[in-house]
């Protein structure tokens, strides 16, 4: 950083995590603000950058892949394809792994990011690149995950490697905990409102806290997830209380590490927040929208779609049906999600309620198919970005909220608080 | 497309320039729904169009965008810098960058450039002198440094993007990584 000279070589400087990972990942201890060349765990590329990666990788005169185990293309963003031309795009993926070798995974698996976290294709201290911009998300797992796009992702298949700017990180340290039928979500929408959708541009965030020590890891891919949204390179959550199938070695900052900013928030008195249309950082308290009438309800994409977002949603609409007016729509983040919220009977609850199961999958989030709102329509959706056309039609508004605050929203046909519907059920709910 | 590529990346280019807001995102610069094909023609029917339907008409090739902070935030999607290049315009100037997008757009040959604040407008005729690292406003006389370009980012733009860069080095040049210009 600026205007710390470099210190003696035997006074190792303290590093933050993402200047350790990529220490690691350079072979030389590194600093923000250093352009290096750094080697590659794994890579990641999905039906929507995959094809342009492979043209890409084909015009560099790249022959094979740098290593086919740490290769990983996802189909989610439009499947199954609505149409021929997705469907050859689809079919040129196939035939790229069938050649290359690499993991492909197939319509209907899953969201990409799920994926790569649930079949612990990332892991702490690594350093992941996704042609994707929610990549960012794996910080859940303590792992340097960068989202970029499909040229740069050819550029690792063939060398492995990726030149980056070491960024600078900005601290954020959530204290207090979260009260009842509050998630991740709301802290989520609460940084994104707070620091804008351009507070983080270049630079890494760490999330922690006692609020964040806490935290399911599906509400740290939740939080992880949204670093996108301020513009963060990567957002990397403490490891501190991080729970994995598997064992691993957590990466924390050093004492004394060197921050650009410093961020600290009480979350024992969060209420449930809302996006507003056209910008994820246009967040507001929901008592400030609610009444808005609303079309359709999504609940689904890498934000929140996994078991507790669909147990929450369905928590909110047990033994009830969702408003006559309302779609409800639902795309679980994967197969293995689905099938959990199956044996469960999360299916059974939200679909007598009235909610239309879609594939796993992207779904309605970046407006391919499968939902793409009408005319003057306003959507709210647990899905992290608002943009105006996002879900495929410019003249619909959506809301982004929680999975709960859609559920509820679906089911006045308005947008509605929770907490009062939670409040009213018999069995004890409690969030982590 | 080599050579096509190298020109567009040559060291000064003048155009003129069509002024946009803050917070442009890759939705407005080429909606989702469009990307995804690999026919780069496809690609320039549609750009900007829900921004300003009438950019298609204007844009002349050599052209230059202009706009404010956190151009091109949003999705990883190397459609947006590609629709903006297929359809002609030759740079982007911005008060900042999504970094996705400013890597996208290098990777792909389009240049990026950061300046300060600026009082351009749109029909200004500007030139954008990559190796000084100026912008120049020709209409009103006035001169913009641009935030210097990391070496790498210039070998990358001066060989006409990263596939031709990879494919005429096969691996990253040490020698690319440090300093400005
Ligand atoms: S769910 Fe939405 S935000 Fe997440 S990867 Fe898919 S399109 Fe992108």
């Amino acid at each position: 950083m600026a205007g710390n000279p470099p210190s003696h070589r035997d006074a190792a400087p303290a590093q933050t995590v993402a200047e350790k990972i990529l220490s690691a990942h350079v072979g030389r201890p590194v600093r923000a603000g250093e352009l290096v060349v750094a080697s590659v765990d794994g890579a990641m590329a999905t039906d929507a950058t995959g094809p342009l990666a492979i043209r890409a990788f084909q015009a560099m005169g790249g022959q094979a892949l740098w290593d086919p185990a740490r290769c990983f293309l996802v189909l989610d963003h439009a499947t199954p394809p609505p149409n021929e031309r997705i469907g050859n795009l689809h079919r040129l993926m196939r035939e790229f792994q069938q050649r290359m070798g690499g993991h492909l995974y197939e319509v209907g698996e899953g969201i990409c990011h799920q994926l790569m976290v649930e079949d612990a294709r990332v892991r702490p201290g690594e350093l992941f690149v996704g042609a994707d911009s929610h990549t960012p998300t794996y910080g859940a797992v303590n792992a340097f995950a960068v989202g970029v796009g499909s040229t740069d992702l050819a550029a690792v298949w063939l060398t492995g490697k990726i030149w980056l700017k070491v960024p600078e990180t900005i601290r954020i340290e959530l204290e207090g905990r979260l009260p009842k039928g509050i998630t991740a979500k709301d802290l989520a929408l609460f940084l994104v409102g707070h620091l804008g959708v351009a507070g983080a541009i270049y630079q890494a965030i760490e999330y922690t806290g006692s609020a964040i020590h806490g935290l399911s890891l599906a509400s740290r891919m939740t939080v992880a997830n949204m670093s996108a949204e301020m513009g963060a390179k990567t957002g990397l959550v403490d490891p501190t209380g991080l729970e994995l199938p598997y064992p691993f070695s957590p990466v924390h900052p050093d004492p004394g590490a060197p921050y650009a900013a410093v961020h600290r928030f009480d979350v024992s008195t969060l209420e449930p927040l809302v996006a507003a249309p056209h910008s994820p950082d246009r967040v507001v308290p929901v008592r400030e929208v609610v009444g808005q009438p609303i079309h359709q309800a999504f609940i689904g994409s890498c934000t929140n779609a996994r078991l507790e977002d669909l147990q929450m949603a369905a928590q909110v609409l047990r033994g009830k049906r969702i408003h006559p007016r309302v779609r409800l729509l639902i795309a679980p983040a994967s197969r293995r999600v689905f099938h959990a919220a199956l044996e469960d009977g999360t299916v059974q609850v939200l679909s007598q309620a009235g909610a239309t199961f879609i594939p796993a999958g992207c779904g309605p989030c970046v407006g391919t198919h499968q939902g793409i709102p009408g005319d003057g329509e306003a959507v709210i959706a647990s899905t992290n970005r608002n943009f105006q056309g996002r879900m495929g039609n410019p003249r619909a508004s959506i809301y982004l909220a929680s999975p709960a605050v859609v559920a509820a929203s679906a089911l006045v046909g308005a947008i509605a608080d929770p907490v009062p519907i939670l409040e009213s059920e018999e069995t004890p709910w409690e969030l982590r | 497309m080599g050579t096509s590529l190298k020109r567009a990346s040559q060291a000064r280019l003048v155009g003129r320039a069509h002024v946009y807001g803050d917070h442009i995102d890759t939705d407005r610069i080429i909606p989702g729904k469009y990307t995804k094909t690999l026919d780069l023609s496809h690609l320039a029917e549609h750009v900007l169009e829900d921004l300003d339907p009438d950019f298609r008409q204007r844009v002349q090739p050599g052209d230059i965008l202009v706009a404010g902070a956190n151009f091109g935030c949003g999705s990883s999607r190397e459609q947006a810098p590609l629709a903006l290049k297929a359809a002609g315009v030759a740079a982007v100037v911005a008060r900042s960058f999504a970094r996705i997008f400013y890597r996208n757009a290098i990777n792909i040959g389009l240049p990026a450039v950061e300046i300060g604040p600026h009082r351009i407008r749109s029909g200004h005729r500007l030139e954008v002198d990559l190796r000084a690292g100026v912008v120049r406003d020709l209409t009103q006389g006035e001169e913009y440094p641009a935030t210097p370009m990391p070496r790498v980012m210039l070998a990358i733009l001066r060989a006409g993007g990263l596939v031709n860069y990879l494919r005429e080095h096969r691996d990253y040049r040490l020698g690319d990584e440090h300093g400005a210009p």
